[in-house]
C-alpha cells in the first residue's frame, strides 16, 4: 500500500512538473552568417543570453522559455522557409527576427496567414507602414534618423545641406527618406552625391560638395567603413569649418577608432545604448542600457551593439505581453503587444497602438557630438 | 578650377596606385602559368590585416610590416604547393576556378580567426595633408606611389638581370624549351606565387592607412586590379602601372566632373572598350599565333 502511494505520488509529481515545464517556445530567424552577419550575430547572442537569464530567474508565468533558432544566411528566401518550419513543425508561440528588411517582408505574409505575433528587427518603414495586424518592430526607422538630424540643423540655423549617401541598401533608403522629409524642416538639399560601400577615396565627391554654392552642412548616410573614409577625406580637404552630420549607421565605437581625430565635431543621432555611461542618472533608460551593456560585456568580452539591443527589446516586449495576456494565446498576446504603453527598452520608450506597431518617437534618438575621440550628448 | 582638377587627379592617383599594385601580382602569375589568380585580392587583404592586427597588438610598425609580408609570402607558397601543384596537368580554366576556391577559403579563415570588424593602420608619416597648388594630398599617397614605382624598377632588374628572373621569363615564353635547358619550371611556378603574394601583401599594407582593411577588403581591390591588369595587357610592370593609374584617374574624374553615380560603371565601360578595340590591352605584345 505504502509502496503504491509512493509510486502514485511520484507519478503525479512527474505529471505536474511535466506540465509546469512545458516551455514557451520563442522562434527566431536571424542572419547570423552572410553579409548581414554583423547585425544577426549580436542579435542571436543577446537572445541566447537573456533567455538563459529569464529562465534562471524562474521563467515566465512559471514556464521556461525555449529559443528555437534558425540562421537564414542573409537570404530572404531561406528566412521564408525557416519561418514556415517554425510555424508548422516547431509550433512556436511568438516569432522574433527578420534581421533585414528583405527577410522580414518574406516572413510577414506567413505570420499574417498563421495568426502568429511577430516582432521584426529590421529598419525600414515598409515593415509597419501600412500596419499589418500581426507584425511589430523594435528598431528606429531611417526616416526618424533624418528627422532628428534636420531638427538639430534647424536649431543651428542651417538650411542648405549637401547630401552624401552610400549606394548600399541602407544608404539608398536613407537618401530617399532624407529627400522626403527635408521640406518639412525647411531644408534644401543643394548637393546629392553618392559613394560605393567599398570606396577607398571619396575626395572627388567631397570636392564637388565643397564647391557647391551656399552649403552650410554635410549629411552623410552610410554604414561601416565608408563614412570613416568620408570623415578622413573631409579633414584632408580642410572642410571641417562646415559641420558634418552622420546617420545612426556609424553609431559604434569602431567609427571613432577608424576616423580618429578627423571625427571631432561630427554630430549624429544615436540610440541611448551607445552613450550608456554618459546618460544622466535620472534618465528612464539608464538602468536598462547600463544593465545590458554590462551583461553583454561580461559574457562576450565585446561591446554590445544597437542591433543586439533591438533583439533584447523584442524579447522583453514579448515577455511583457505574454505576462499581461496571462497566457500564450496568440490573439491575447497580440492585443497585449498592441496596447504596450510606456515600455522602457534599450532603443527607446515604446507606446504601441493599433495604428503604430513600432511605438517610438524622435526622443528615442539622442543627438551626440564627437569630442576628443568620445561621444558627448548635445543638449 | 586648377585646384579642383588637381584634387581629382590626386584622388585618382592614390586609388590608381593601389589598383596598380594588385595588377602587378596578377601579371606575374599570369606570365609564368597563364593562370589568372583570383586569390590575389586575398593576398592584399592578408598583408593589410596582419600588419594592422600586429601593430594594434603592440608590435612596432616596421616589424609588423615585415612579418605581415613574410607570412603572406608563405601563404602564397603553401597555396601553390597545396592546391595548384596537385592539379598541375589540369586545364588553365580549372586552375583559375581553383584559385577562386582558394580565395574563398582564405577569406573565410580570416573572418573566423580575426572577425568581421574593420581595422586601421597608422599612416607611415603622419596624417597632415600636404597642400600643393590649392589641392591637398595625404603623405601616405606619396608612399603608395613611390613604393609602387620602386617595385616596378626592382622587378625590371629582377627579370632582366638575375638568372632566376630570366629563368622565370623563359618559362613564360616556352615552358617545354625552358625545361629542356634545365630550368625547374615547377619551382618557377612556386616562386611566382610567392612573389605575387609578397607584392600583394606590400600593396595591402601601403593602402591600409588610407582605405582601412577588413576580411572582405580583397574582393574589390582584386576585381579592380584584374581590370587594371587587363587594361595594361597582362604583359609587364609598365602595363600594370599604366592600367591601374588610368582606371583610378578615370574613376575620380567621372565622380568629379560627371556624377558619382556613374563612377562604378567606369571600369566596366573601359574593359568593354579595350576588349572591343584592343583585345591585347594597351601595352600587350603583338603575338602572332602559329597555325
Amino acid at each position: 500500500m505504502f509502496k503504491k502511494t509512493i509510486i502514485a505520488a511520484a507519478l503525479s509529481l512527474i505529471a505536474i512538473t511535466a506540465s509546469a515545464a512545458d516551455p514557451i517556445r520563442i522562434g527566431s530567424v536571424l542572419s547570423v552568417s552572410g553579409p548581414a552577419a554583423f547585425l544577426g550575430d549580436p542579435e542571436l547572442k543577446t537572445l541566447q543570453l537573456y533567455v538563459e537569464k529569464i529562465n534562471a530567474e524562474g521563467g515566465v508565468l512559471g514556464r521556461k522559455l525555449e529559443l528555437v533558432h534558425y540562421d537564414d544566411g542573409s537570404e530572404a528566401s531561406k528566412a521564408n522557409s525557416f519561418a514556415k518550419r517554425l510555424i508548422e513543425s516547431d509550433k512556436v508561440d511568438i516569432l522574433i527576427g527578420g534581421t533585414t528588411t528583405g527577410a522580414t517582408m518574406a516572413i510577414a505574409p506567413l505570420v499574417e496567414r498563421a495568426s502568429l505575433p511577430f516582432i521584426s528587427l529590421a529598419g525600414a518603414v515598409v515593415v509597419i507602414d501600412p500596419v499589418k495586424k500581426w507584425v511589430f518592430k523594435t528598431p528606429h526607422t531611417d526616416r526618424m534618423a533624418a528627422e532628428k538630424v534636420f531638427e538639430d540643423m534647424k536649431k543651428r540655423g542651417i538650411s542648405k545641406v549637401g547630401l552624401l549617401s552610400e549606394t548600399s541598401g541602407f544608404g539608398a533608403s536613407g537618401r530617399k527618406e532624407t529627400q522626403a522629409v527635408a521640406a518639412k524642416y525647411g531644408i534644401t538639399l543643394v548637393a546629392d552625391e553618392t559613394y560605393g560601400p567599398k570606396d577607398t577615396d571619396i575626395t572627388a565627391q567631397l570636392t564637388r560638395i565643397k564647391n557647391t554654392a551656399g552649403v552650410q552642412a554635410v549629411f552623410v548616410f552610410g554604414l561601416g567603413q565608408g563614412p570613416a573614409v568620408v570623415t578622413k577625406n573631409y579633414g584632408q580637404l580642410g572642410m571641417t569649418s562646415v559641420p558634418m552630420y552622420q546617420s545612426h549607421g556609424v553609431a559604434s565605437d569602431e567609427y571613432l577608432k577608424l576616423s580618429g581625430k578627423a571625427a571631432d565635431g561630427v554630430r549624429l543621432p544615436t540610440p541611448s545604448l551607445l552613450i550608456a555611461n554618459a546618460l544622466p542618472a535620472g534618465d528612464a533608460q539608464k538602468a536598462i542600457v547600463t544593465g545590458y551593456d554590462k551583461s553583454y560585456r561580461d559574457r562576450f568580452k565585446v561591446e554590445p551593439s544597437t542591433f543586439g539591443g533591438y533583439a533584447l527589446d523584442a524579447l522583453n516586449l514579448s515577455v511583457d505581453a505574454i505576462k499581461r495576456a496571462g497566457s500564450t494565446d496568440r490573439e491575447k498576446v497580440r492585443a497585449a503587444l498592441e496596447s504596450t504603453k510606456g515600455f522602457v527598452g534599450t532603443t527607446g520608450v515604446f507606446n504601441m497602438s493599433a495604428t503604430d506597431h513600432m511605438g517610438l518617437d524622435l526622443s528615442a534618438f539622442r543627438m551626440v557630438e564627437v569630442k576628443n575621440g568620445d561621444w558627448q550628448l548635445v543638449k | 578650377m586648377l585646384a579642383q582638377f588637381l584634387q581629382f587627379l590626386y584622388s585618382g592617383m592614390t586609388v590608381g596606385s593601389a589598383y596598380a599594385l594588385a595588377a602587378l601580382g596578377f601579371t606575374i602569375i599570369y606570365n609564368t602559368s597563364g593562370v589568372i589568380n583570383f586569390a590575389q585580392g586575398e593576398f592584399i587583404m592578408l598583408g593589410g590585416m596582419l600588419a594592422a592586427l600586429l601593430s594594434a597588438g603592440g608590435v612596432p610598425l616596421p616589424l609588423a610590416i615585415i612579418a605581415a609580408v613574410l607570412v603572406t609570402g608563405v601563404v602564397g607558397l603553401v597555396m601553390e604547393k597545396a592546391v595548384i601543384e596537385p592539379a598541375q596537368n589540369a586545364q588553365v580554366v580549372t586552375l583559375i576556378i581553383i584559385t577562386i576556391g582558394a580565395s574563398l577559403t582564405i577569406r573565410g579563415l580570416v573572418q573566423i580567426a580575426f572577425g568581421k570588424g574593420t581595422h586601421s593602420l597608422a599612416a607611415f608619416s603622419g596624417d597632415t595633408p600636404i597642400q600643393f597648388l590649392g589641392a591637398s594630398l595625404l603623405p601616405q599617397s606619396l608612399w603608395v606611389l613611390g613604393v609602387t614605382l620602386a617595385i616596378v624598377a626592382a622587378l625590371a632588374w629582377f627579370f632582366g638581370r638575375t638568372l632566376l628572373g630570366k629563368a622565370m621569363l623563359a618559362t613564360s615564353h616556352n615552358k617545354l624549351a625552358a625545361q629542356l635547358v634545365g630550368i625547374n619550371t615547377r619551382r618557377v611556378l612556386l616562386l611566382s606565387f610567392g612573389l605575387a603574394a609578397l607584392l600583394g601583401a606590400l600593396g595591402g599594407i601601403l593602402v591600409a592607412p588610407i582605405t582601412y582593411t577588413s576580411y572582405d577588403a580583397g574582393i574589390m581591390l582584386g576585381l579592380k586590379g584584374f581590370v587594371a591588369a587587363v587594361l595594361g595587357g597582362l604583359g609587364g610592370g609598365v602595363g600594370a602601372i599604366a592600367g591601374g593609374l588610368i582606371l583610378g584617374i578615370a574613376e575620380a574624374m567621372t565622380a568629379g566632373y560627371i556624377s558619382s553615380s556613374y563612377k562604378d560603371a567606369v571600369p566596366f565601360v573601359l574593359i568593354l572598350l579595350i576588349l572591343f578595340f584592343m583585345p591585347r590591352g594597351l601595352f600587350g605584345a603583338k603575338v602572332s599565333e602559329r597555325v
